[in-house]
């Protein structure tokens, strides 16, 4: 499905970077649509989390105008109309082109290095060959292929009724540079301010990170990057951009949308019990978890992380399996709010209905139109 | 004896600390000591001394020394010691070199040019002390997916799986024969293996049928060329069958168990009249190709019932990764590479030192090649051959093993010191003979503890390292070059590796 880049050895494959990070995703459970404020202000609440080398939002329910449409967000380094012509080239191809336009941007607002963002609404133009395929891998190699071979060009996102606006900066900036607070409403915002060891910033390198409609914000660094990466390798996924948020990504696109498996399952995968809690458990439960440790051993996630993913009607949130990363859930009413920092949250919503601290590994699940969250809160601490 | 030939060690016995106490005279195998009554006094044919030190570690007063005989030719690179007595003792016997355990020859040891990593800042490391740290590990195949059936609350496992072994440290006894070892020695590596929650390898020679009850479930089963004890009720007594297709101390070449060493107790165990050489010919003869092979892997699949992974053992050869892959394509569920520096019972010295790659590399080949191929979770792999302490442990599995196979190193924790004459069958040890008198100095309880420790030692140390890193499960570590890094490779090592310098 992704492109391969062909090394001669593993040892050329460039060092992955280390980041740490803070998070904050909000949703409203009834599908009601809000602005950006709540995520801006939760995530300058938590600036000492970030450096200002990246910053980037996640919003769904975005474009009901074009809900039917994959919304293509697409930037292109320096400006270059060049890549810009190419990628278009490329887009008119392999899709049918609904409409495009610049992505809006504050002039006022001066960041650093921007690159021109555009967004195409698109619709598969498959051949005969290609009818099989289904949409949503018609158009994730697609994507692929623009941010492997088309030099300059990256997509920020592709989902329907979605899009990631991400950029070098603080988190607020970005929303201020995208005018976030002005033009856009969405039922789930998640966002990400990024504090990068060892990368210059770079505007594609941002989180959210986003296959389809699939985002996700993470924080952390796995220890077992190089296993995980090594075994999704086995299943077409090449690391391009060499950060755990990658292979977080990808791994919960292999197991959730290729292999079907539901978070409460992959959550057992990313962040497993440990063998004497298994040993423990009754037959049924126990034989459950023991072979999906067995079977899905090389996706443990190992190491500090915590990570807030998104989709169309569903955000969880999941930290690691001794909870070296905290997160916090919080409800008010039909919003679920979930961060690295319980202060963010209450910063913008100082009332509360309830608060809680879920378990290494117990993941908390936010679903439109259902309570699944408050499953978590009887396992917290 | 060979009249050209320098003595291999000097003995030194301080007269003046010597009691005559003759501990050294009873516990030689070769007969290098004897007192003269007369005299009141010990001495000794140096020639004929081995090096084993067994008369050093029990002399009460501490008056021996054995050290390599000072005695030099002229010094020259190129025909060196080694070379020469090795061309006189063939003048003066006109017969194959044979050796035992594993090559001694300066090759280089990846093991000692990787290093692992450890958190700083940026995660941290994991205290293993406070944190569980879990070592568990599963051989066998592993299915692509698993297909789960949602059904309200209850889930369920839809698809259907291989069987998979499970060991409590990823370390496992390395396949030394009932035979080629003694009985005594053999049960130690059984009794510690259960004790512990892992694995011995029976190797070739069968399994005694008073062992099959208590230790069949820790025993991995051979199948090799001389089919020696292999019957339907061996293959389902064990937890898993391997088929031994090669050894990394003698590529390509068989096995030869003189008569004299197969006494009754041997001969019922691997189904061979008393006293008879046991040859294992040097390829199975009905394995001349990979269908073959493939073959009789669902053979032993279908007569037990699938019930069991099976394993096949090779010797790491230039193709190694192809043929691993092959391999696997076979049907196998464990690869087991033996390396270069594998030991052996008695082999050629020629093929010993000779023939072969290092583990190292031949690892790190297999497991590229298994993972390109999209095949690695298919098969788990097993490495062997030079693995002398848990630091090496850890670096196999972070270059892609599953868990690890030690012949030589449980063998030292016996009380083996290397002296490479195990195929004389005078192991002063107790472990590498069928002499009585020899074999009853190891006491399996005994020397099942020292191995227990050794194995307990080991996992606290990888739990040390693994905690180090920021990683709490074994299985995070698994084919994570990431962890290591070369010091003092060439490009070209580190390209087969897979692992970036230091500093890089
Ligand atoms: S064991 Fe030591 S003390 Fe006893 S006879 Fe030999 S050299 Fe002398
Ligand atoms: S097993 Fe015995 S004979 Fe073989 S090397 Fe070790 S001590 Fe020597």
């Amino acid at each position: 499905m992704l492109m391969k880049k062909n090394y001669q050895s593993e040892r050329h494959i460039p060092a992955k970077d280390i980041e740490a990070c803070g998070l904050f995703g909000v949703m409203n459970i009834r599908g009601q649509k809000f602005g950006a404020l709540k995520a801006i202000e939760a995530i300058k609440n938590i600036k000492v989390r970030g450096n200002g080398l990246g910053g980037g939002f996640a919003v769904y329910g975005l474009y009901p105008d074009y809900k039917d449409y994959y919304a293509l967000h697409i930037m292109f380094q320096n400006k270059d109309l060049k890549a810009k012509e190419k990628t278009e080239n490329f887009l008119g191809e392999h899709f049918e082109l609904i409409f495009d336009e610049e992505i809006p941007t504050n002039p006022q607002v001066s960041p650093f290095c921007p690159p021109l963002v555009w967004r195409y609404f698109v619709t598969p133009k498959k051949g005969e060959m290609e009818q099989a395929i289904p949409d949503d891998e018609y158009v994730t190699s697609r994507v692929m292929y623009i941010n492997s071979y088309i030099e300059e060009a990256y997509v920020f996102s592709s989902g329907k009724d979605m899009g990631v606006f991400k950029g070098v900066g603080f988190p607020e900036e970005i929303a201020a540079y995208f005018m976030l607070d002005r033009l856009y409403e969405g039922y789930i915002w998640t966002v990400h301010s990024r504090f990068p060891t060892n990368t210059p910033g770079w505007w594609g390198g941002a989180h959210p990170f986003s296959i389809l409609d699939w985002t996700v914000v993470h924080n952390g660094e796995i220890s077992s990057y190089g296993t995980n990466k090594r075994f999704l390798e086995m299943y077409d996924y090449y690391c391009t951009l060499h950060t755990d948020t990658e292979v977080m990504a990808y791994a919960v696109d292999l197991l959730m949308r290729r292999q079907g498996l539901p978070i409460e399952i992959v959550a057992k995968i990313f962040a497993p019990s440990m063998w004497d809690i298994i040993e423990h458990l009754p037959e049924k439960e126990k034989k459950l978890y023991t072979t999906l440790r067995m079977v899905y051993a090389p996706l443990l996630m190992n190491g500090p992380f915590t990570v807030i993913v998104a989709h169309h009607h569903e955000m969880f949130g999941l930290t690691d399996r001794i909870r070296l990363r905290p997160i916090t859930a919080g409800a008010k009413d039909d919003l679920v709010f979930l961060s690295s920092e319980e202060a963010a949250i209450r910063h913008v919503c100082p009332d509360l209905d309830l608060v809680w601290t879920p378990q290494g590994g117990e993941p908390v699940v936010v679903r439109l139109n259902s309570e699944d969250h408050l499953k978590s809160l009887n396992k917290s601490i | 004896m060979y009249s050209h030939l320098l003595p291999e060690f000097a003995v030194e016995r301080i007269e003046d600390r010597c009691i005559h106490c003759r501990v050294c005279e009873r516990q030689c195998a070769t007969d290098v000591h004897y007192y003269d009554a007369e005299l009141d006094k010990m001495f000794f044919h140096e020639e004929a001394c081995v090096g084993c030190q067994r008369c050093a570690v029990f002399c009460p007063t501490n008056a021996l020394f054995i050290r390599p005989h000072p005695a030099e030719y002229r010094p020259n690179s190129s025909w060196n010691r080694e070379k020469l007595q090795d061309l006189k003792k063939q003048a003066e016997t006109g017969g194959v070199i044979l050796t035992g355990s594993g090559n001694d020859k300066p090759y280089r040891i990846y093991w000692d040019h990787l290093v692992l990593n450890a958190s700083q800042v940026t995660n941290p490391s994991i205290d293993p002390l406070r944190e569980p740290m879990e070592l568990k590990t599963f051989l066998g195949r592993k299915p692509d997916n698993l297909e789960i059936d949602l059904n309200k609350e209850e889930v369920k496992i839809k698809s259907e799986l291989c069987s998979n072994v499970s060991i409590t440290t990823p370390i496992v006894f390395s396949a030394m024969s009932y035979g080629a070892i003694s009985y005594q020695a053999f049960k130690s590596l059984a009794m510690a293996a259960k004790k512990f929650g892992t694995l011995f390898n029976t190797g070739e020679g069968g399994l005694p049928l008073n062992m099959r009850k208590d230790y069949g479930r820790n025993a991995i089963v051979q199948c090799a060329s001389g089919r020696f004890g292999v019957d339907l009720e061996y293959l389902n007594a064990a937890c898993a069958i391997e088929i031994k297709i090669g050894q990394g101390a003698k590529p390509g070449i068989g096995g030869h168990l003189p008569g004299e060493k197969v006494s009754e107790n041997i001969a019922v165990t691997r189904m061979i009249p008393h006293g008879t050489d046991a040859l294992s010919p040097a390829p199975q003869h009905d394995i001349y190709s990979i269908e073959d092979l493939s073959m009789l892997i669902y053979a032993l699949k279908e007569a037990t019932n699938y019930e069991k992974p099976v394993s096949v053992k090779i010797a790491a050869v230039h193709n190694v990764a192809a043929i691993a892959s092959g391999i696997v394509r076979a049907g196998a569920d464990i690869v087991a590479i033996d390396g270069l520096r594998g030991g052996t019972g008695a082999a050629p010295k020629a093929i010993r030192d000779n023939v072969g790659i290092p583990l190292e590399l031949a690892l790190a080949a297999v497991d590229k090649r298994l993972r390109e191929e999209g095949i690695r979770n298919k098969c788990s792999i097993l490495a062997a051959g030079g693995i002398r302490c848990s630091a090496d442990v850890m670096k196999a599995i972070a270059l892609g093993a599953d868990a690890v196979y030690i012949g030589t190193a449980a063998l030292v924790a016996m009380g083996c010191t290397l002296c490479q004459k195990c195929y004389t069958g005078k192991c002063t040890w107790g472990i590498c003979t069928q002499d009585p008198y020899l074999s009853k100095r190891l006491n399996p309880e005994i020397t099942g503890q020292r191995l227990i420790n050794l194995l307990s030692g080991w996992s606290h140390e990888i739990k040390e390292m693994l905690g180090g890193m920021g990683i709490n499960a074994i299985e995070s570590l698994r084919g994570n070059r990431e962890h290591l890094r070369g010091v003092g490779l060439a490009e070209w090592e580190l390209d087969v590796l897979g692992v970036k310098g230091a500093g890089e």
